[in-house]
């Protein structure tokens, strides 16, 4: 019963990611259905604790944080082909401010702050290695995690003679308010961002990067500020997900496994589309969140094989098989996207 | 300066595990390009074969080197056969080809380690064998650290006059160098690239029975020696066979260095100099 409202919550994220490729789209018909479903969906989700067990929304909060890390990661990776294995740092510095904020500041603050400092780091690691291609910025942006990680482990017990600290705990409805609105946020915030001149301006950075700066893209700049943009939101998530833990120490909030999942999970659902990864979190995150405590290596071990299937067979994900399924059988009457 | 000498020694002995670990991962992405995230785990099947091999059936360690190096071998062969194979007929290019494999070597990782976990269980194994002590310039160390020394600038020296002196290696150096051209050249690429591939596995293999005569073992010791692989990889210069192994040294001497006059800064130095390197020198040491 309970995993049942999950499920229909998580359908509610899936069609708000349709709804946000369809609002993309040049000629909309049914505005009014679509438009009024999407507010439909919108407050079946934020009313979830009213009527949902406790257990329902500390699970969505779990789901949410991955569907924040993945969604967030594609905005700047999807389209520039730049596969970046930092999300682990972004979302490790929100832990980390708001493990040392926590106590003397509303959760807001704390949450806002966190993405601030996120954004902070995210501009100067883009700006320091974004001229970096193909292989070398997947190992810089791995080996930054690791580093972040290790030089604070180090601080810790060398300055403060402890590992790890104490959390102030938030309400688990709280926290699942905060990570809904962050979700909603950053939906907004991909929406403008695609019809904007900035998403046009990555997709052909993606597809020719050298053309992209001879047509006048000023690609630095553009790499820089959309790489920022995404890690506000992974910062954010962090800072309001470690207020559901009691403790952390370096490597748990720096686990370099949150930087491979997001990537795994875009590449599962499909990046053509903007409901793609969002469709690919949803379904991982709720089998991880259902078979990891209970079967985590044959969980993991089936992860693997999807993902390698996935690789070689579906290039474009679950979407692309979609679109490949209904392409056959209409019989070639719609044209692939 | 007897001191010294103590950190050199220590150094050198580390330094040698950490370019055997790095040359195959430098042999994988420099020839078959594919820059293997489950090389960490091809170390662990490694060591937990030869624990099971020391314990259960009483096999030595250095006979396990003659099992699990071919072992790896043909598994790190087939693998490649199949699943990069395949993949690369479907990539449009090099560059696409390159991130896909990664992302596919990270699958590999799970079911690898997942394997693992399930026929090993997730204790953390260890056994005694040659524990008895060598005296160098008055400093203490032990047997079978020498040993690993020993096999791995063996190892080294083996294969670099493969690569240098035979047509086996003189076809894997062309196929590094542009595997379309050598193809055209006569050069067997698919074989040549799934024998590279396969090498860097047994040499990951070798590597894994020698780090459990030293070090505990378990089924996630993988990642560890996966990212010190990687930052020897990236110092040597990516892809660089001689790069990895004079890297795999340098960094064993700076571990030993930081750890003596900082215990437990060590891991934080090798990633601070791996991302200074990959900002200042991107190519390393010997990179093209």
């Amino acid at each position: 019963m309970e995993d049942l409202m999950v499920i229909i919550n998580l359908l509610a994220l899936v069609y708000l990611g349709w709804f946000v490729d369809w609002t993309l789209k040049q000629n909309k018909s049914k505005i009014w259905l679509f438009s009024g479903l999407a507010l439909i969906m919108l407050a079946i989700l934020s009313t979830l604790p009213n009527y949902g067990p406790t257990y329902s929304y500390i699970m969505m909060s779990g789901i949410l944080m991955y569907l924040i890390l993945t969604v967030s990661w594609t905005l700047f990776s999807g389209p520039t082909g730049y596969i970046s294995l930092a999300p682990a740092a972004f979302f490790g510095v929100g832990i980390y401010t708001s493990a040392i904020l926590g106590k003397d500041f509303p959760v807001l603050v704390v949450v806002i702050f966190g993405g601030l400092l996120s954004v902070v780091l995210a501009a100067i690691v883009g700006a320091l290695t974004l001229r970096l291609k193909g292989i070398y910025f997947i190992v810089f942006t791995f080996g930054l995690v690791l580093l972040i990680s290790s030089v604070l482990l180090w601080y810790e017990i060398r300055f403060t003679g402890t590992r790890g600290r104490f959390i102030t705990t938030a309400n688990n409805d709280l926290i699942y308010y905060v990570m809904l609105g962050i979700t909603v946020l950053m939906f907004i915030t991909s929406y403008f961002l695609k019809r904007s001149k900035y998403g046009l301006a990555l997709q052909s950075i993606g597809q020719n990067e050298e053309a992209a700066a001879h047509m006048g893209i000023n690609v630095t700049a553009v790499k820089i500020a959309v790489f920022s943009i995404s890690a506000i939101f992974m910062g954010m998530a962090g800072a309001i997900m470690a207020m559901k833990w009691i403790y952390l120490d370096p490597y748990s909030a720096f686990d370099p496994f949150r930087s491979f999942l997001p990537v795994l999970m875009a590449i599962f659902g499909g990046m053509k589309q903007f409901y793609g990864p969002v469709l690919g979190a949803v379904i991982l995150a709720f089998l991880e969140e259902k078979l990891l405590t209970e079967f985590p290596y044959y969980y993991k071990l089936s992860f693997g094989i999807v993902l390698i299937l996935v690789i070689i067979y579906l290039p474009d994900g679950l979407v692309g098989l979609g679109q490949k399924v209904r392409a056959w059988f209409s019989r070639g009457k719609i044209a692939l996207t | 300066m007897e001191r010294f000498l103590d950190v050199a020694i220590a150094g050198l002995l580390l330094g040698g595990l950490y370019a055997l670990i790095a040359m195959g991962m430098s042999l994988q992405y420099g020839v078959a390009r594919v820059f293997n995230i489950a090389h960490g785990e091809f170390i662990m099947l490694g060591a937990m074969t030869t624990w099971t091999l020391y314990t259960v059936f009483n096999i030595s360690p250095l006979v396990a080197v003659v099992i699990c190096g071919p072992l790896a071998f043909v598994l790190g062969f087939i693998i490649h056969r199949t699943m990069f194979r395949k993949l690369q007929s479907l990539s449009a290019n090099q560059g696409v080809f390159e991130s896909n494999s990664m992302l596919a070597s990270f699958g590999l990782m799970f079911v690898i380690q997942n394997i693992a976990f399930l026929a090993w269980g997730p204790e953390i194994r260890t056994y005694n064998y040659l524990m008895e002590t060598v005296s160098i310039g008055g400093a203490l160390f032990g047997a079978r650290r020498l040993v690993t020394l020993g096999f791995a600038i063996a190892i080294g020296v083996i294969f670099y006059i493969f690569l240098a002196r035979t047509r086996i290696g003189k076809a894997i150096r062309a196929a590094g160098q542009d595997p379309s051209t050598a193809g055209l050249m006569g050069v067997n690429i698919n074989w040549v690239l799934a024998l590279c591939f396969g090498l860097g596995a047994a040499m990951a293999g070798i590597a894994g029975v020698l780090i459990s005569m030293s070090y505990p073992d378990s089924a996630n010791m993988g990642q560890e020696y996966l990212t010190v692989a990687i930052i020897v990889v990236v110092l040597g210069g990516l892809g660089s066979i001689p790069g990895s192994f004079i890297g795999g040294f340098l960094l064993g001497i700076i571990g030993s260095i930081v750890s003596f006059y900082e215990p437990g800064l060590n891991m934080a130095a090798y990633y601070a100099i791996f991302v200074i390197l990959l900002l200042v020198r991107p190519r390393g040491i010997m990179g093209r």
